[in-house]
């Protein structure tokens, strides 16, 4: 699926600029909110779903080269954690859904 | 190649702009054509000394060098030096106060995702004099 797919299943919002990014291509999903396990086992092409939402998010969005991250729960972003996301090309959405709702979604979608 | 040369200066308790110097190196690597994977490697290396040292050292400096083969990563503070190196190394491991854990950090990770991905790493500390880090990522 693509991250456009994925968006529309989780009835969420695309919270950053890159409306073309939503094409890219989702391989699998990744729910952790430590950054540096983060960096130790997500992997390229992972949709990442953390509460976090401060400024370092897109930095480790950038070094694993996820293809989005999903902020759950409503959870509201940080202006300049968006900011930094559009500059670096990294796609972050918004969901009311908490992270098993998520999983539950895509699993039922059947296109992961 | 020619070697390239690059330093960035690590601000002191400032996150916004931790992550800019390695952000900067993975593209400077990406232009030059290095593999993804080497690229990764470095980068999230680099990203997690970066964090150390804003996190413990109060800032210091990171100089990187490019070449043909590799990529070299120095990255010094002077900040209180590390007591127990060996202890540090440890997954799991932390000293970071509340509020870095609030951040997300903090979780024991930094000292062993650079062991991880780096192809050598060399870390010189003595308490209260600092810490340098040095990681080497080569291309082949």
């Amino acid at each position: 699926m693509n991250v456009g797919d994925l968006i529309k299943i989780i009835s969420g919002e695309l919270l950053t600029d890159n409306i073309s990014a939503l094409e890219t291509q989702v391989d699998n999903l990744y729910i952790c909110d430590l950054l540096s396990w983060v960096m130790s086992h997500a992997q390229k092409g992972d949709a990442w779903i953390t509460v976090l939402t401060n400024v370092n998010v897109p930095a480790v969005a950038l070094m694993t080269e996820v293809a989005c991250v999903i902020i759950p729960e409503g959870i509201k972003v940080e202006q300049l954690t968006l900011k930094r996301a559009n500059e670096n090309g990294i796609i972050i959405a918004g969901t009311a859904l908490n992270s098993f709702e998520i999983s539950r979604k895509i699993i039922q979608s059947e296109l992961l | 190649m020619s070697t390239v040369r690059l330093s960035y200066p690590i601000p002191s308790n400032d996150f916004i702009a931790a992550g800019e110097a390695s952000s900067n190196v993975k593209k400077i690597l990406s232009q030059i054509g290095i593999p993804a994977e080497k690229i990764k490697k470095a980068a999230i290396a680099m990203y997690e000394a970066e964090i150390n040292a804003v996190i413990h050292a109060g800032g210091g400096v990171a100089d990187v060098e490019i070449t043909a083969g590799r990529v070299v990563i120095n990255i010094a503070d002077n900040g209180p030096g590390i007591p127990d190196l060996e202890l540090a190394m440890t997954e799991g491991w932390s000293t970071a106060p509340d509020n870095i854990r609030e951040m997300g950090f903090g979780a024991g990770m930094g000292l062993p995702n650079m062991k991880k991905y780096a192809d050598r790493l060399q870390i010189k500390t003595q308490v209260g004099v600092g810490t340098t880090v040095t990681i080497t990522v080569n291309f082949a």
